[in-house]
């Protein structure tokens, strides 16, 4: 059995109903879970991308592309190992304002961990994080013996190192 | 909801008319070519209903007597006309019973487009009466879906439909029409969808694929073939033929690849697969290169993969990109439509007669016509069989008739039996395996294709899921014959109880009506044969009857279908007893 690891898939599709559920089915199909998902626009106008996290073996991976890209509307979909891609995950932590004052050692934390304050209340502040898994696990367990109110760590946003030749295969569509 | 009157009147553009939704879909099916619709009525989908009436001379719409027969219907048109068969549906139930026929067309590539009826879309999300979220539950088993909820959206998306649905490896798609959409009038213009930015239905044929491949099939000492569907929905007949003529290559076929190249030619060696011929499945481990074209190495044609064809170089030619190194690595991919790849590869391919190779074919053609097919076609036991029934029919018809199978036990033995001089001539559930497919894919084979003989071949299992469309029949005239090859038991799943589970028939043994009395209720001519003495005569009289004909014939209740090559065994283990 070939090894698992993670793989980051690149789906740029148009943007239209149902089509997540199309993609989410074909994982649903062969019984691998999402690790994480995030859609978001693209570098191009009117095209989405999916980007999604996946720990399986490559010749899955390869198999679910290749499902991905026969949706109709989906224009081309691709997998990457994390070597070969640039990555990060964005967190937000919540916490009781009066801490801030309280713990000193919260702002070292904040420092340490290159993260910044993005609101103050009375009550609470939030704490945003971006950067790898690991990071945002390594500034989560040192914030919890505080107190974190609330925790939330988005999917995994990621950019190839090469190229995804998308922009040439629309232009092709155009001639 | 306010009906509003159908008003016609030019729009400010001049040349759109200004119609109906309802309307429109009628409009958008015609300019399609359709001429044959299948479907049931209901509430969600009666402003369309209210327009099939106005266009009763122009659309023919079959009523069935179950949505999962319109959908079997348009299938059965489909495939024997090459067209796009559709069917229709009201919401809630009337749009799930339609799954499982959507399902078959998904798995079997078959081009249909399913057209819904829906709540209106203020209702939409609401559990209204009769509301299902049928986009959500057929999108994993359509090539494509969509929801329209305005007017305007018609003509655009069921351009796309069509399109989608008949082009590069074809597939059902389902459009589901809110009420309201049904009903708002807009100005209507069509035109043909003839390309998608997301969709590539045609890959462009890489000629030094086609060149690499050449050079492995002119290098091969024991070549083989195996040609599937693909030949077929891309209408490859003539090209896979000059192909195989010139390069002399055996070639086997998978059960939906059956009838493009005739029973009778030389270099068809017959059918691969769990009750495929001994040769083509023995010999699939012994052949220097593996050829297949439009074929997707389904579990039921390969057996245990890691055991298939090791030996082997494989050649894949295909329209599907996904279907590559899906299931059996491909040394050479050739991507494309059969027709084209087939084309361009056949000035490239040595003239060859492998008759040394050929005459290894002929001698497990010997073991297994010995072991297997003479006490199948022409057996000396007291009890009929179904292989003679086929045989039979094969004579009847003098090998120009569509059989269209069910699933099970008579399937497995029609498709070995049965002899095509044409192709399009098996019609069978072949990937989702659905009893009760038949019957009402008959129908649509009659429809599709008028002139042709279609013989429905069915189980008494299979036959009792759709038996109802024998109303269909009798309503519509449609002069189908069908033959059931009774054995009271649910054969398969019977065969593999006393093979792999002891002999415990659970739940496999049938107390069955008397099909003749149901088949005259529907004023269908019916007769039962019992005797082998009463078979010929009997069905050429099926044959030769100019309207519907039910026939059932009692086969002996514990006949087993061999070859046989068990479930998760290699094709090197093909069972003959």
């Amino acid at each position: 059995m070939e090894d698992k690891k993670n793989f980051t898939i690149s789906v740029y599709s148009e943007n239209n109903i149902g089509l997540l559920n199309r993609i989410s089915g074909i994982f649903l199909k062969r019984h691998i879970n999402i690790e994480s998902l995030n859609v978001s626009k693209s570098e191009i106008d009117e095209v989405s991308k999916f980007t999604i996290v996946v720990y399986t073996t490559e010749d899955w991976a390869r198999k679910i592309v290749g499902q991905i890209e026969k949706q109709i509307e989906v224009i081309k979909a691709y997998y990457h190992t994390d070597e070969e891609t640039i990555f990060q995950e964005t967190a937000l932590f919540k916490i009781a304002s009066n801490l801030l004052f309280d713990e000193r050692q919260i702002q070292n934390i904040i420092k340490d961990n290159h993260s910044t304050i993005v609101t103050v209340s009375p009550e609470f502040f939030v704490i945003s994080k971006s950067g790898r898994r690991e990071e945002i696990e390594t500034m989560y367990q040192e914030l919890k013996p505080y107190g974190i109110m609330q925790f939330v760590r988005s999917g995994r946003v990621a950019v190839t190192k090469t190229t995804m030749q998308i922009s040439s295969i629309l232009k092709e569509f155009q001639v | 909801m306010e009906v509003k009157t159908l008003k016609k009147e030019d729009s400010k553009t001049g040349k759109k008319i200004r119609i109906s939704g309802a309307e429109a879909v009628i409009h958008c099916l015609l300019a399609e070519g359709i001429d044959t619709v299948y479907g049931y009525p209901g509430g969600a989908i009666m402003p369309i209903y209210d327009e099939l009436y106005k266009f009763r001379g122009k659309l023919h719409h079959v009523l069935t007597r179950h949505e999962q027969g319109a959908a079997h219907a348009a299938q059965g048109y489909a495939r024997v006309s090459g067209k796009v068969g559709v069917a229709m549906a009201t919401s809630g139930p009337g749009a799930t019973n339609l799954i499982t026929g959507i399902a078959d067309a998904q798995i079997d590539s078959t081009p249909m487009v399913c057209i819904t009826g829906q709540v209106a879309r203020h209702l939409l999300g609401s559990d209204a009466f009769q509301e299902t979220d049928i986009v959500g539950i057929s999108t994993p088993v359509t090539k494509w879906n969509y929801q329209i909820t305005q007017a305007s959206e018609i003509p655009e998306i069921i351009a796309k439909a069509f399109f989608i649905a008949r082009s590069g490896r074809p597939g059902p798609v389902l459009i589901d029409i809110t009420k309201n959409a049904q009903f708002e009038e807009f100005d209507f213009d069509y035109q043909k969808c003839t390309a998608i930015r997301s969709y590539n239905p045609f890959p462009k044929v890489d000629q030094t694929k086609v060149s690499e491949a050449a050079e492995l099939i002119n290098g091969a000492k024991k070549p083989m073939i195996v040609w599937g569907q693909g030949i077929i929905l891309g209408k490859a007949e003539q090209e896979l033929k000059a192909f195989i003529e010139k390069s002399g290559i055996p070639a086997a076929w998978t059960i939906l690849g059956a009838s493009a190249i005739s029973s009778s030619h030389p270099l068809n060696v017959g059918m691969v697969g769990m009750h495929g011929n001994y040769a083509p499945n023995i010999l699939t481990n012994e052949c220097d290169v593996l050829i297949a074209l439009g074929m997707r190495f389904d579990d039921r044609v390969t057996g245990d993969l890691d055991t298939y064809a090791k030996q082997a170089k494989v050649i894949h030619f295909e329209i599907d990109p996904s279907e590559i190194n899906k299931n059996v690595h491909a040394d050479v991919a050739v991507l494309g439509n059969v027709k084209e790849t087939l084309a361009a590869i056949l000035p490239q391919i040595n003239q060859n007669s492998h008759q040394n190779w050929h005459d290894v074919f002929k001698e497990k053609y010997a073991i297994e016509f010995e072991k297997v097919i003479k006490d199948d076609i022409q057996p000396e036991k007291p009890g009929l069989t179904m292989g003679e029934v086929i045989e039979q029919i094969n004579i009847a018809s003098k090998h120009q008739a569509v059989v269209v199978t069910d699933v099970g036990q008579h399937q497995m033995i029609a498709c070995r039996y049965a002899k095509f001089e044409n192709s399009k001539s098996n019609i069978t559930s072949g990937g989702l395996g659905t009893m009760g497919f038949a019957l009402p894919a008959a129908i649509g084979a009659k429809m599709g294709a008028p002139e042709r003989q279609v013989v429905a071949v069915i189980g008494d299992g299979g036959y009792q899921m759709t038996i109802q469309e024998l109303g269909t029949i009798f309503q519509t005239n449609v002069p189908v014959k069908i033959v059931v090859l009774n054995n009271d038991f649910l054969g398969m799943v019977r065969q593999w109880q006393q093979l792999f589970f002891d002999k415990r028939y659970a739940s496999t043994e049938m107390t069955n009506p008397d099909f003749i009395t149901i088949a005259k209720g529907y004023h269908i001519e019916a007769k039962k044969v019992t005797k082998r003495e009463d078979l010929k005569e009997a069905v050429e009289a099926m044959i030769a009857s100019e309207d519907a004909f039910f026939l059932e014939v009692s086969v002996e209740k514990e006949d087993n279908v061999f070859p046989m090559i068990p479930t998760g065994a290699s094709v090197s283990d093909i069972r003959l007893s």
